[in-house]
């Protein structure tokens, strides 16, 4: 047997070493560099695990197979629905909330009589719940020292009552350390954290104790438990229980966010939003990896101590003790006391802080002995409150101990107490996302259900106990068959878990719901309603101080702030305030609205935000909104945000709109006037040659007598500036084809070596007649494009002939060259003419605009070939431009590329 | 002593049809493609008359009608605007400027001879 | 408003995913054993583990 000494001094020093560390934690908050990650948040989430799941994981698989899995994959669902946690966490922190009860009194218009009631539910759910954990303790402590009755005495002092004098003491020292309720106490997170990896590390080892060492491993530990068919029967699904494998990932999706502990560790201890990001997948793989061992650990322990009736809850002890493994069993055990230590160091501290601000704390402001308090500082009662919650709180859960000992009630407390805890869902989800909801809605939901699982799960508990007469769960109260406990309306078959969550939450949500429709909130109400709904818009711009209005004291208010905050807090929160409105001193403040939603604040983290509300309202005079003017000024605000919003959006639209239909316009009336320029243009080029024409008829006709030479020259020209006429229409009409496409296209393959070489054949004979030369060097094997060759001709034979024009004759050179580069086909014309300015480069494209003086040639031109040449160019997918520098000669080039352009 | 007519006009066989039309008639005839050259040639050879293009190189119609017009020295010159351009404003900004006469191309040979002699008086 | 959460959404959609795969009837369905181990044994802790796994690459993939 162990020494008893040993296990005394191995306890002391591991609740020494938890000291330390919760010291340390605390010693790096204050000084600014916190040691709370992401990992360390994730880990204290693992307080979910407590010696429930520790010792009694095991016990549940005895009789229930892989069904104690559903108590963590609720969770681990739960977590996944990340939205509703940072909503959560996010309307904590816009309202300085302290606890589950205070958030949904808060989002109620903060009553007093619901955050009570909240409490009350927790309490009477929990404390059992603690007193479980002691119990566990205690009954690790028999195992070690192979004793019954839990009574193993130190200085004749019950040991359990030292263990839970110890965490009381504990639990004083970090978790009261601020008045301020919602700062983080980063001592205590990071105990529980260690604690978390230590019970993790015990489980694992005694799970690979014996899987490794008592059995050959997983394989030869389920083979050996297959060949005994009632723990065959361990290791299969059983359909039969398809309801309660339901209903206990519900409870327990539920319970992870609502039981005190995880709503403390999550919410109101969670320092950064971004640390979910990995407390969502690294807590669930916690779970996973502390419930892996979980079934072969019953199976071997169920075949080691075969009909040895040993229990089952203490296999994780017993079967490294059987063994010899001493080492092993304190380890285990110590894994153990983590696990109860963790879970009521937080419930502790969760619950105190409840049963402080919204129980003492209201009964307190009324008594007579406060009112006559006046003027002193509060804050010393308010802590000495709380811890006398924690030392309370513990008692009790002693207390309960002692007197259940082995009796059902205790033993099966954990589910009872998720049931107890799931009756918040409603009020606290109807609140996040539904703002109808009511104090009245939520009052009469929470008294329904907690009624429901008081008559159907919590009595008959005491009845199996044998505490109360247990007639009401086998006949019914009075004999009434239908209205057993365990049997409401007839419904058996069910296990009492799923019995009780399934009408305590259909009578809980029917009587939120039915209430809340049937009643009207009152102003406080519906603008809390309004802030928890939409936190995501409201946490952007400062609280709606226009929700406020009345008449306070600065003097009232601060004294207010003294009385419960001290004055050493009150200065500073008083200076980080008006830093944050621009002024350095807090004596320039004005008690306005925000002065009084400050303060308010300020007050809520100490005492929860119904008694803080009362107390403002004790020294402000405050005008009563009502409910329609409180509506008005949401709805206004709402609406003006959307309809601003709507304004704006409009607004850009219009503007856009009115900006695109100037650019139309302008649009508009440059094509207008390039039409009507066009047509003047087109006008004067048709009127110039007729001009000659018909003068020259006309003298032709008047004089007969013109001499045959006149004569000839005249008709010459007649016939001349009639071509001239033909050529322009019929280029004013291809260019009018090609702009507006209804020009018609083949596409063929075309060899534009080849298309060069026969337009420059053809024009040859003009080129030797004016004395110019033109050289070619077209690049072999180029590859063909795709292309319509006459418009190709077209082009070419239009820049060669622009190009003959402009060169002088007799010393003129042209020379063309087709070459392929960058997937297209180039060619370039170039001459040696007079070059062009930069801005004439530009505007040989446009129609009409003939370069240089070309009054020699003029009847040559029609203005109109580079712009045709270009349509055609730019159909064809290529580019038509001109390099060129006054003086320095002249070169057209084109590119067509080698493939159809994907148009 | 004949009448001494400048044609300046930036299209040849235009100005060969006016030329010769207007030696017929036994006018005295000068020849300026370019409105700057029209300029040299009036200050030159002193016509009674320029039969005045609009739409020529270096110098518009317009500009050397307008040049003429602010030379006192030219004051009885004639000017017979001769274009293709027919709109109206264009018409009234030639007249605007101080154009004798505004006709616009093509025009009839007659209706120009008579324009011509009613401006130099001769009719 | 910031539900738009590409993150969020994802990992509430593992959630819902999670919530078949991990309820009867599904669960009724692996019986008998598979290399001596229970089938239903593998079938839960490999659910349970891919959505962890899963949720572990949403979750850490951006923003870090």
């Amino acid at each position: 047997m162990l020494s008893g000494w040993f296990v005394v001094l191995l306890s002391v020093a591991y609740g020494g070493l938890l000291f330390a560390v919760a010291r340390f934690g605390d010693a790096r908050a204050d000084a600014g560099r916190s040691i709370i990650g992401a990992n360390v948040y994730a880990l204290s989430l693992a307080v979910y695990c407590t010696s429930w799941t520790f010792f009694g994981s095991v016990g549940r698989a005895t009789s229930g197979g892989l069904s104690f899995l559903t108590i963590y994959l609720g969770p681990t669902l739960m977590l996944l629905c990340v939205g509703v946690i940072v909503k959560m966490i996010r309307i904590a922190k816009a309202q300085r909330i302290t606890s589950i009860a205070d958030f949904i009194a808060a989002r109620y218009g903060k009553s007093q009589l619901l955050a009570g009631l909240v409490t009350v539910i927790a309490v009477v759910g929990i404390v059992p719940y603690i007193a479980l954990q002691l119990k566990a303790v205690a009954a690790s402590l028999d195992v070690l020292f192979d004793r019954s009755g839990h009574a193993i005495q130190l200085w004749g002092v019950d040991s359990t009552l030292l263990v839970a004098a110890v965490l009381a003491l504990f639990t004083i020292l970090f978790g009261t350390r601020h008045l301020d309720a919602t700062e983080r106490h980063e001592g205590m997170v990071a105990a529980v954290a260690f604690e978390s990896v230590v019970k993790l590390l015990a489980f694992v080892a005694v799970g690979v104790f014996v899987t490794w060492g008592i059995y050959d491993g997983f394989a030869d530990l389920f083979r050996r438990a297959a060949a005994q068919p009632e723990l065959l029967r361990l290791m299969q699904p059983d359909p039969s229980r398809a309801g309660a494998w339901a209903a206990m990932i519900l409870l327990s999706a539920l319970a992870i966010v609502f039981l005190p502990r995880q709503f403390q560790v999550m919410v109101v201890e969670n320092v950064d939003e971004s640390h979910l990001k990995r407390a969502v997948w690294l807590f669930p793989l916690y779970l996973l990896l502390i419930n892996i061992f979980v079934l072969p650990v019953a199976l071997g322990g169920l075949m080691h101590f075969a009909g040895q009736g040993a229990n089952p809850d203490t296999f994780v002890l017993t079967l490294p003790l059987s063994q010899g493994a001493q080492a092993l069993a304190l380890l285990v055990f110590i894994g153990g006391l983590s696990a109860a230590t963790g879970m009521v160091i937080v419930e502790t501290i969760a619950l105190s802080t409840m049963v402080c601000n919204d129980l003492a704390m209201p009964a307190l402001l009324r008594s007579t002995w406060l009112q006559r308090q006046k003027r002193g500082d509060l804050s010393r009662l308010l802590i000495g409150i709380r811890r006398l919650a924690i030392v309370f709180i513990l008692l009790l859960g002693y207390a309960y101990f002692k007197a259940a000992g082995e009796a059902y009630a205790l033993v099966g407390i954990g589910l009872i107490s998720f049931a107890a805890v799931a009756q918040f869902a409603p009020a606290l989800f109807g609140g996040m996302y539904w703002k109808q909801g009511t104090r009245a809605g939520a009052l009469a939901g929470l008294l329904a259900g907690f009624a429901v699982w008081l008559y159907t799960l919590l009595l008959p508990s005491f009845a199996k106990s044998g505490w109360i007469d247990s007639g009401f769960v086998e006949v019914g109260p009075f004999a009434i068959d239908w209205l057993r406990a365990q049997a409401l309306f007839g419904l058996d078959g069910l296990d009492e878990i799923s019995h009780c969550l399934w009408w305590s939450l259909l009578a809980n949500l029917g009587a939120y719901l039915a209430v809340s429709l049937a009643t009207v909130p009152d102003a406080l109400e519906a603008s809390q309603a309004e802030r928890f709904v939409d936190v995501f818009r409201h946490a952007q711009r400062a609280p709606d101080v226009r929700l406020w209005r009345g008449n306070a004291s600065l003097q009232e208010l601060v004294e207010l702030l003294e009385r419960f905050l001290g004055p050493a807090r009150t200065r500073q929160q008083l200076a980080a305030h008006a830093r944050s409105r621009g002024r350095s001193d807090w004596r320039e403040l004005a008690p306005d609205a925000e002065f009084v939603h400050f303060a308010e604040a300020e007050l809520a983290a100490a005492i929860g935000s119904a008694s803080a509300r009362a107390m403002v309202s004790s020294v402000t005079r405050e005008e009563d909104l009502g409910l329609e003017e409180v509506l008005d000024i949401l709805d206004e605000a709402s609406q003006v945000r959307a309809y601003s919003r709507e304004l704006e959006a409009k607004q850009r639209a219009l503007e856009a709109a009115t900006g695109e239909l100037r650019a139309a316009n302008a649009q508009l009336r440059e094509l207008d006037r390039m039409k009507d320029d066009f047509i003047s243009t087109v006008t004067h080029e048709l009127r110039t040659p007729l001009t000659s024409i018909r003068a020259l008829s006309e003298m032709l006709h008047d004089d007969p007598r013109l001499e045959l030479g006149e004569r000839r020259r005249f008709l010459g020209i007649i016939v001349g500036e009639a071509e001239r006429l033909t050529r322009l229409i019929n280029q004013i009409l291809d260019l009018a084809r090609l702009e507006s496409g209804r020009a018609e296209w083949t596409a063929v393959a075309v060899d534009v070596g080849a298309v060069v070489r026969e337009a420059m054949a053809a024009l040859e004979p003009l080129f030797r007649e004016k004395g110019v030369r033109l050289s070619g060097e077209i690049a072999a094997g180029l590859p063909s494009v795709l292309a319509d060759r006459d418009r190709l001709t077209q082009v070419v034979v239009n820049l060669l002939s622009n190009a003959v024009k402009f060169v002088p004759g007799g010393s003129g050179e042209v020379r063309v060259g087709v070459a392929c580069s960058d997937g297209a086909v180039r060619v370039s014309v170039a001459d040696n003419g007079p070059g062009l300015t930069a801005d004439e480069c530009v505007s040989v494209f446009e129609k009409f605009r003939q370069g240089g003086n070309t009054l020699t040639d003029k009847p040559q031109g029609t203005g109109l070939g580079l712009p045709i040449s270009r349509q055609i160019v730019d159909y064809f997918g290529g580019k038509l431009w001109v390099e060129s520098a006054p003086g320095a000669g002249a070169t057209f080039i084109f590119t067509v590329p080698l493939r159809e352009p994907d148009a | 002593m004949s009448k001494k007519i400048l044609i300046v006009d930036d299209e040849p066989n235009i100005v060969i049809s006016l030329e010769f039309l207007m030696k017929k008639e036994g006018f005295e005839v000068v020849v300026a493609c370019d409105g700057e050259e029209a300029l040299a040639k009036v200050a030159e050879f002193a016509p009674d008359l320029v039969l005045l293009d609009v739409m020529m190189p270096k110098k518009s119609g317009y500009e050397v009608c307008e040049a003429l017009r602010a030379d006192p020295a030219q004051a009885a010159l004639k000017i017979v605007m001769l274009t293709a351009k027919g709109r109206d404003t264009e018409v009234a900004k030639g007249l605007a400027i101080g154009a004798d006469v505004y006709m616009t191309k093509p025009f009839s040979t007659k209706e120009l001879m008579l324009r011509v002699r009613e401006t130099l008086g001769q009719a | 408003m910031k539900r738009g959460s590409p993150t969020r959404q994802r990992l509430t959609a593992l959630g819902l995913l999670g919530i078949p795969l991990l309820s009867y009837p599904l669960v009724g369905l692996p019986g008998g054993t598979l290399a001596d181990l229970p089938a239903i044994f593998l079938y839960l802790f490999g659910v349970w583990g891919g959505l962890i796994a899963l949720a572990a690459l949403v979750a850490e993939r951006r923003g870090k």
